[in-house]
């Protein structure tokens, strides 16, 4: 049994974590908060030179051709490290065109988004749709897309939208370049105020199909995995950020850590962040393999991973106490990028149904 | 990244699977005998020899102490395959899994060439006797006492929640020896004669209804100096060894327990002025927790046993597991049974899962204390884990015998 990461995967972790550690983190993400650009662009360039763009995309497509794996461990690393790029949304989008691009369209997009010219992002939300299967606003006509997509995370500065429109089987993506015309991008904003959102209105914007409403599916549950690798990423740092707190602050003459209190809900951050890797470990596994049990993993993973963060988010705040309620406590960095996971795939409901119907289905064709 | 043996691994899978075949297959057809009976006891030893004879038992033990020098994979593996079967298990867990290894490596070597090849081979049957009514979660506060006297110890005091303590033959016991050391400091653990005059073994009835455990009564209970593991006063240090092996035991899932499947099932087949409860949002919320708690902690498992195969020592994700089993154990119990509204709470009927579920609410309340407190596991995790402050321990110092509560 090896339910573990590659050695290559680990080391590309190892090597992302060093670099993050020295570029990135709570006082670059403020910088970004106090800044008005869409995204760092210096550190953009230095995360394309190191190939991370590139990681997924095939050799003939000019990338490093990398597995799932190497995905899932710069989905932590980000996750951990706030970097205020739009690292997450290229890598969901260059997901769907691996998954359900024709070879023109790999032609056409992938190239570019392995040596960083192309920065590409995936809109399914319309402000009031209930879950990403639910989308209704915006509509294909004649290769043509109308409608509104908000909010969409990293729109402004992107090359490439891939969005959701409603079709006859339920919704499917669709590429729209967003230099053409018909297409109007403003900011949308959100409680994320790092990772920046905006909204996409389109009229009559050229659009090409990619895939049918099968690949939107099959795209939810790999972008579930790397949503999931994110969500542990940030959310292990929010639980250091507790633990570490809980052994420096005093109060009533003690190292507050010592508190039971204190110390079993850093615990239990650790167990959730625990469970939610496992499952996590588990998606990465069927995305690298394409197994049957993608969709059963992935749910599961990102349930899990929301779980996790959310509990580690809110606690660190509640361990800080009044600092960790003030504007210059970095609190807030993971308290509200938790918001943001949460939203970005659709909710913890939405993927705790989708568990259970996906486990009908499989009891079913079991029995 | 993958599940599946390594060549070593699958090969020696191959030979234990054909073994049992043969081996075990007479235990197939025999009525149950799971309860604590003399059947139970008698099918138990001859399978403990059948597996000592051809090589199966102290798999990873040392091949000086009649163990087969292998890997914990392959001890793993064996389990594994051995539980396929209905070979009887359980009886020696804690005596080969906990006892003799502490006897092993704090015992003088007579006392190792007297107990362990016979233990191996099942000829006796082993016990632990360290919990008091007075000490659980804080051992090092027991007061049962040994006293010097000759070339024999004394023993006087009470154990409590000792498993099987009325089949065993030996125990291995932790006693107090000098009161006048602060608490860890004066302790030391012997070998007992479980048939010795003084020894009282009583069925200790839980709230559950069933009696899986003994409170053990020493009167003027006389050992050996001979049979003591370790020094005089190192007590704490050689409990620890057993301790070590009791943490790699305790923390799974109890076998056949309900599951997320078993939720789905009962679901399915309740009706609701709403309709089917399948289909309500808060149930299958819940189905999705309890399948979150319930393969969570299978994948983690895995994740140990992968580290296993490298011949790596597993991480500290391994001390999540008993914590989240027995607290979601009981919440699942607890949300079926209400589901089934008054067939959950009547204890005469409503099928195999409801019996199942109730069995598991109550048996869950007693699974949240054994082998470490819910709350002293997750002290284990902030302290050990995640480096945080020990709590205060005012009583640490001081001489036991003059120790005040706060």
């Amino acid at each position: 049994m090896n339910f573990d990461f590659s050695d290559d995967a680990k080391a590309l972790r190892d090597q992302a974590r060093r670099f993050l550690d020295e570029r990135a983190g709570a006082a670059v993400a403020r910088k970004a908060m106090d800044g008005d650009a869409p995204y760092d662009a210096e550190l953009w360039t230095s995360v394309v030179e190191l190939g991370w763009t590139a990681a997924r995309v095939p050799e003939a497509h000019g990338g490093i051709g990398l597995s799932a794996e190497e995905a899932c461990v710069l989905a932590e690393e980000v996750g951990r490290s706030l970097i205020p790029v739009p690292f997450v949304s290229t890598l969901m989008a260059t997901e769907a065109l691996l998954l359900a691009g024709s070879e023109a369209q790999q032609a056409r997009w992938l190239p570019g988004i392995a040596d960083g010219s192309v920065i590409a992002t995936v809109g399914w939300a319309e402000g009031d749709a209930a879950s990403p299967a639910t989308t209704r606003g915006v509509r294909a006509e004649g290769g043509r897309l109308s409608g509104t997509k908000v909010p969409v995370p990293d729109l402004q500065g992107a090359r490439l939208a891939i969005v959701s429109a409603a079709g006859r089987d339920g919704p499917s993506l669709h590429l729209v370049d967003l230099e053409g015309p018909g297409i109007t991008i403003e900011a949308a904003p959100t409680l994320d105020l790092v990772r920046r959102h905006g909204r996409l209105t389109l009229d009559g914007a050229a659009a090409e199909p990619l895939g049918d409403a099968a690949a939107f599916h099959a795209w939810l549950d790999r972008a579930a995995v790397l949503s999931a690798w994110e969500a542990i990423g940030t959310g292990t740092v929010a639980m250091e950020m507790a633990v570490a707190y809980a052994k420096e602050r005093v109060a009533f003459g003690q190292k507050i850590g010592r508190y039971q209190g204190v110390k079993h809900k850093c615990a239990d951050m650790y167990v959730k962040l625990e469970l939610a890797r496992a499952h996590a470990m588990h998606g990465a596994w069927a995305m690298a393999t394409d197994a049957p049990e993608l969709g059963q993993a992935a749910a599961a993973a990102r349930v899990a991973a929301l779980d996790a963060l959310k509990f580690a988010a809110e606690e660190n705040v509640q361990l800080h106490g009044g600092i960790g309620f003030t504007w210059e406590s970095d609190c807030q960095f993971y308290y509200r990028r938790n918001r943001q996971i949460a939203f970005a795939l659709g909710s913890r409901a939405w993927w705790a149904d989708r568990l259970v119907r996906t486990l009908e289905r499989r009891n079913a064709r079991a029995a | 990244m993958d599940f599946n043996d390594t060549p070593t691994e699958a090969e020696y899978r191959a030979k234990v699977r054909a073994w049992l075949a043969d081996a075990a297959a007479k235990y197939k057809d025999m009525p149950d005998a799971e309860g604590r009976n003399a059947e139970f006891v008698r099918r138990s030893k001859d399978w403990q020899k059948t597996k000592h004879d051809a090589g199966y038992t102290g798999i990873t033990w040392p091949k000086a102490m009649g163990g087969q020098g292998l890997t914990p994979m392959h001890s793993i593996i064996f389990s594994q395959e051995e539980s396929k079967t209905a070979a009887p298990t359980g009886l020696y867990a804690i005596g080969l899994g906990m006892c003799i290894p502490t006897v092993f490596t704090h015992g003088n070597p007579e006392v190792i060439q007297r107990f362990v090849p016979k233990a191996l081979e099942g000829g006796e049957i082993w016990c632990q006797l360290f919990s008091e009514p007075a000490a659980g979660s804080d051992l090092a506060g027991i007061r049962t006492r040994a006293v010097r006297d000759g070339d024999d110890w004394v023993i006087n005091g009470q154990k409590v929640w000792t498993t099987n303590a009325h089949l065993c033959d030996y125990g291995i016991i932790v006693t107090r020896t000098d009161p006048s050391k602060p608490k860890h400091k004066g302790l030391t653990m012997f070998i007992v004669d479980m048939h010795a005059p003084g020894v009282e073994a009583r069925p200790l009835k839980q709230m559950s209804g069933g009696a899986d455990f003994n409170e053990v009564f020493f009167t003027d209970v006389r050992v050996p100096d001979s049979w003591r593991l370790g020094e005089v006063g190192d007590g704490w240090k050689v409990a620890l060894t057993t301790l070590m092996h009791e943490r790699l035991a305790v923390g799974g899932k109890p076998r056949h327990s309900p599951d997320y499947n078993t939720l789905i099932d009962v679901a399915r087949q309740i009706d609701t002025e709403m309709g089917p409860a399948i289909e309500a949002t808060h149930v299958r919320q819940k189905i999705a927790d309890v399948y979150l708690a319930d393969e969570g902690i299978k994948l983690t498992q895995m994740r140990a046993l992968s580290a296993l195969s490298k011949g790596q020592i597993p991480g500290a994700e391994q001390s999540i597991s008993k914590v989240v089993v027995a607290k979601n154990m009981q919440d699942m119990a607890a949300f079926a049974l209400d589901l089934s509204e008054a067939a959950g709470f009547m204890t005469d009927g409503g099928g195999s899962d409801l019996e199942r579920l109730r069995a598991s609410y109550m048996w869950s309340a007693g699974l949240r204390i054994a082998g470490g407190t819910d709350e002293i596991l997750r002290n284990i995790i902030a302290e050990r884990v995640l480096g945080l402050p020990g709590d205060l321990r005012p009583d640490k110092d001081t001489p036991f015998n003059e120790a005040k509560p706060l």
